[in-house]
């Protein structure tokens, strides 16, 4: 069951000091900073961050309660509301002024629902009557305000990424208005209506914030997304690695959708949960503090407690015990939780740190026989779809690198050097899988990478014929060659010399390589020489027009080693014509180093047998 | 007298065929036991004996000048005889009558007869049949006594001699070669893959063969075995289906089988019709050779449109109505989906490759490797007649040139000036051979030698053939 546990939270999460009745606890969302506030400031505010540099810990007066507490970007200046009318100002800049300095709001009677900083020195305050827009001048400790709007307002909420509020307007709640804001300009976007499913009468406020979640996703969703809870109760929103997260407070479970992954039966957007619903994996709180006693064992934490705070994306704070932690998913389970070896790859694919876990469900899937070639050709397929799609980017960037930005190679792209070293090289050494399997393994890799036009790398072929070698099936090998399905290159042509000893045939296969590859002319002479065919190595030359060009001391030495007297008379005129023709005399250079071959020459057949110079 | 004033012209023909094994009657008064199988078998018995005991002489005589090589022909002005050893003792003879031509003498006198020592080509691949279907002899000897070996013999040989037409017989029957069909590289992937999936979901196949328009793309028999079985089933097997195909008449389109899936397949042997109630499942067995010997396997041939796979299982299995309806609801539709599909990249790569013109060049390759073969001269061979668009006398000189190159192991060019401006040029290289036939008028023997060097870096550019 543990092993079935797909979310957990990170080990190493944030630590505060937890709420009670002389600490308030906040949390900034834009800033991701746990604000630790004790007795109003006066003994100190301690601020937490996602690293140690946006860490702060500062005290200020008390002047009354904290109702929020958040910094500009940049830790610059710093905003706390203790009224309902003003929010108060403190700058973090070095050499500035220190004093405190405040701003009302503007509409009259209005009371300020919260603020969001939008830049290091541009602030909104939400009211219920409206928004107004401010820019902050540190220096003179003062605020002017840019723009204004008035709408009636339920409540807010800010996604701070794209720098977008979203305000509830109408009684029941359910209009939202969003608006941008971007370098002192504000935009006001178009409002849309989130359906209820049961119109209360009278109308009273039935949307709570607690019901949106406003989250960036990869890849812009415009259309609506339904996610298929099949359940009632409070619900609690995540984003982690591209994934929506559902927590359910009452079942202690939590589902997680992939609003990209395709859901061919159902209507179009409408999803089911990935995996089956389970609880977040089990977490013990260290006991920490300088008094811990390291034979006492940690304390299991209460998972989905009602003092956990859920932010976006993907943080889970739990005010009372002082902890902000991150949501994380484990990808490992869903390869046992996920049957359809498809959609588990779909699944995986667009995970961050997939690789690893992507090559063991091939291998588990290649070495399982039970799943069967077709399930295995599906994997090959997606795997090289994603890694064809890299490549192309690749090449574009490549081709026009001034529009483009280099693409970004994710831990999707699964090239054949991995699927050689962490999948397929093992595989075929593996006993107790038939060898028919094994090759119907490698060639249905070929034929995806075939398929998506991706170029086989000859290590592959390699293991092909390796594997063909081993278990004697020559004639399939011939087969495969005969129809190009591997592709020529020096080192297959090689690799095929080699094997000549054991299949005679792979010498004719391993030349019609070579000569095809039409820049091996000298590979081939060598072959031919060194299984005596010296006038064939001649006639290729020459019809190659390589003549003029080769030592003729390496024919000779061959020629005479294969004992054969005319043969060597035969190569040796051959050269003499060919000394007479390019530099009008017959006798051989002694860069040639030919002497001996001479002697040879004069001993078998007499001076006089020599070419002499024509005279002109 | 007008008929007799023309020659007459007698083609090849068969006289004799016999198998003996001269240990099963080695006294005298036993000869007869030593025959397994005489053809024609309403000779007299005397004359059998004879024969026989004439061939076994000659054998024996022979052995004495070369024992490791046997005599394996003998040659005489009437006829030519052939001898063959497949297994020991066991000998298969054939005998032909040598093409003749008769002159009649205008004086009245009895004819003069011309008898024309020729090559006459004929080919092992006979034993090779036998045992494809048969096993070996030794092992039906094993199995049911010399009774049950005469039997085989009897049933396999009478069908077989029918099939053989020495006069139709041609160099392509010499070389006993395959044709390839030729395929892009991604549709050879996809025949593979349907291969292995085939094999892996009925886990009984032991072997499969992959034809498209009687050639073959993929074997997974061995060699040896598979050009015998490629014998059989393009001068046997396909040409018997391939007429009822052609009449229209029992049309193999049978949308009701396999639920929705409409697809063409349908089994050559077994059989004919799964829904018949009364079908009977049994399959023609043949002999593959394996590490330790051969083993015994049943032949499922089925077809889908051009698109033909054999498959093979091992003979101790007993293959029932469950398992072929089975394989045609798999089988059936992907064979179909390939074969058009293989049709379609066909004609793709023909347009490319520019409109199918008569070709400028006649020749008949065949590499000795792989047993490819290749022919612009044939146009289709069937069972009974090879239509070749050349005289028989050219073709007869191909034979000629194809017993020079027999005879040497090194590179051979031989180019022989025929009648009527043609040019016959034959060529080996490494395991290769390459007959040319050019017919060019007033052409030299240089013109003649460029001809075919064209015709080698246009059609044989992608091997490596020494000009």
């Amino acid at each position: 069951m543990s092993e079935e546990h797909y979310l957990e939270l990170c080990e190493n999460p944030v630590q505060f000091e937890h709420a009670s009745s002389v600490n308030n606890v906040f949390f900034d969302e834009a800033n991701k900073q746990v604000f630790a506030v004790r007795s109003g400031g006066a003994t100190g505010v301690v601020v937490k961050g996602p690293d140690d540099k946006s860490s702060v810990a500062f005290r200020m007066d008390d002047k009354g309660e904290v109702k929020c507490i958040k910094f500009s970007i940049g830790n610059k200046i710093l905003a706390v509301q203790r009224t309902l009318k003003s929010v108060d100002f403190i700058n973090f800049i070095p050499d500035y002024p220190h004093t405190e300095f405040t701003q009302e709001c503007k509409t009259k009677n209005a009371s300020v629902l919260g603020f969001c900083w939008t830049n290091w020195n541009e602030i909104v305050f939400i009211t219920d009557q409206g928004i107004e827009f401010y820019q902050v001048f540190p220096d003179k400790r003062s605020l002017k305000l840019l723009k204004s709007q008035s709408i009636n307002v339920n409540w807010y909420q800010y996604c701070p990424e794209t720098t977008v509020i979203l305000l509830s307007t109408t009684v029941q709640g359910n209009v939202l208005q969003p608006f941008a804001f971007r370098n002192g300009t504000m935009c006001k976007m178009s409002k849309f209506e989130i359906e209820l499913p049961v119109v209360p009468k009278p109308a009273k406020l039935s949307l709570s914030e607690r019901d949106i979640a406003m989250a960036t996703m990869e890849g812009a969703c415009k259309k609506t997304h339904v996610l298929k809870l099949n359940t009632t109760g409070k619900f609690a929103l995540n984003i982690v690695d591209n994934l929506v997260v559902v927590h359910h407070q009452s079942t202690q479970t939590s589902l997680i959708f992939d609003i990209k992954l395709k859901e061919p039966d159902s209507a179009v957007n409408m999803h089911q949960p990935v995996l089956p619903a389970r609880s977040i994996h089990p977490y013990r709180i260290p006991l920490a503090g300088p008094a811990v006693v390291p034979s006492q064992p940690p304390v299991p934490c209460q998972l989905y407690s009602s003092s956990w705070s859920v932010f976006q994306p993907d943080i889970i704070i739990s005010a009372s015990e002082g902890y902000l932690w991150y949501l994380q998913v484990k990808l490992p389970p869903a390869v046992i939780l996920l049957q359809d070896k498809g959609k588990l790859m779909d699944f995986l694919l667009r995970r961050r740190d997939c690789k690893m876990v992507i090559l063991s469900v091939c291998s588990q899937s290649t070495s399982v026989c039970l799943l069967g070639l077709p399930v295995v050709a599906t994997v090959f397929d997606k795997l090289n779809q994603v890694y064809k799609e890299y490549l192309e980017a690749e090449q574009t960037y490549t081709a026009v690198s001034l529009l483009n930005k280099r693409p970004v190679r994710t831990q999707a792209v699964i090239d054949q050097s991995d699927m050689y070293t962490h999948v397929l090289s093992s595989f075929t050494e593996r006993k107790g899988v038939s060898h028919k399997f094994i090759i119907a393994v490698l060639m249905e890799y070929i034929r995806s990478l075939n398929q998506f036009q991706i170029t086989v790398q000859h290590y592959l072929y390699e293991l092909v014929i390796k594997t063909l070698v081993q278990h004697n099936l020559f004639y399939m090998l011939h087969q495969f060659l005969q129809y190009h399905v591997l592709s020529d290159s020096k080192p297959l042509a090689c690799l095929l010399l080699s094997l000549e000893s054991t299949y005679p045939p792979a010498h004719q296969l391993s030349l019609d390589m070579l000569k095809r590859l039409s820049t091996a002319n000298d590979e081939i002479v060598e072959v031919l020489l060194s299984k005596q065919q010296v006038l064939g190595a001649l006639r290729f030359i020459r019809s190659v027009g390589g003549h003029d060009n080769v030592s003729s001391r390496k024919f000779l030495d061959a020629a005479r080693q294969t004992g054969d007297q005319m043969l060597f008379y035969t190569v040796f005129r051959s050269f003499q014509q060919r000394n007479q023709r390019l530099r009008g005399s017959p006798s051989f250079n002694p860069g040639e180093h030919c002497e001996e071959h001479v002697v040879h020459f004069k001993q078998l057949f007499g001076d006089q047998a020599l070419m002499k110079p024509s005279t002109v | 007298m007008a008929s007799g004033m023309q020659e007459k012209q007698y083609t090849p023909s068969l006289l004799n065929f016999f198998i003996y094994n001269p240990t099963f009657g080695p006294r005298e008064g036993e000869e007869e036991k030593k025959i397994l199988f005489y053809h024609p078998s309403d000779v007299e018995k005397n004359e059998k004996i004879r024969n026989v005991g004439l061939c076994e002489a000659i054998v024996q005589f022979t052995r004495t000048f070369c024992p490791t090589k046997p005599a394996k022909s003998l040659h005489t002005q009437k006829n030519r005889q052939f001898f063959f050893e497949p297994e020991d003792n066991f000998w298969i003879v054939m005998v032909v009558r040598n093409p003749m031509i008769e002159k009649p003498n205008k004086d009245g006198k009895p004819p003069t007869v011309e008898y024309q020592e020729e090559e006459i080509l004929v080919s092992t691949e006979r034993y090779s049949s036998t045992s494809l279907f048969n096993g070996t002899f030794g092992r039906a000897m094993e199995a049911g006594g010399v009774e049950l070996l005469i039997q085989k013999l009897e049933k396999f040989f009478y069908r077989y001699l029918q099939t053989l037409h020495l006069q139709s017989c041609d160099l392509l029957d010499v070389f006993g070669g395959i044709s390839f069909f030729p395929l892009d590289k991604m549709t050879y992937l996809k025949i593979q893959s349907f291969v292995n999936r085939v094999e892996e979901s009925l886990s009984l196949i032991k072997y499969t063969a992959f034809l498209y328009n009687d050639q073959l793309i993929w074997s997974g028999l061995e060699q040896d075995d598979m050009r015998i079985l490629y014998k059989y089933l393009t001068t046997s097997l396909f040409p018997r289906h391939s007429e009822p195909e052609l009449a229209g008449r029992d049309s193999p389109l049978r949308p009701e089988v396999a639920g929705n899936l409409l697809h063409y397949g349908r089994f050559l042997t077994g059989p004919t019709n799964l829904k018949d109630p009364e079908a009977k499942f049994r399959f023609p067995k043949i002999f593959v050779s394996t590490e330790d010997g051969y083993e015994e396997l049943h032949l499922i041939v089925y077809k889908a449109m051009s698109a033909a796979a054999c498959f093979m299982i091992s003979a101790s299995v007993e293959l029932t109505r469950d398992f072929c309806e089975q394989l045609d609801g798999l089988v059936g539709p992907q064979l179909t989906l390939l074969a058009s599909d293989i049709c379609e990249q066909f004609t793709v790569n023909r347009r490319i490759s520019g409109p199918e013109k008569e070709p400028q060049f006649k020749f008949i390759y065949f590499n000795h490797m792989n047993l490819a073969e290749k022919s612009t001269i044939h146009m289709r061979k069937t069972a009974s007649v090879c239509l070749t668009s050349v005289h028989p006398d050219l073709m007869k000189i191909l034979g000629d040139i194809n017993c020079d190159f027999a005879r040497v192991d090194e590179d051979e060019e031989i180019i022989v000036k025929a009648m009527t401006d043609y040019w016959v040029v034959g060529k080996k290289s490494d395991q290769r051979e390459l007959y040319v036939i050019l017919n060019q008028k007033n052409a030299n023997l240089i013109e003649v030698n460029e001809e075919v060097k064209r015709l080698c870096a246009t059609q044989f550019n992608n091997i490596f053939f020494l000009d």
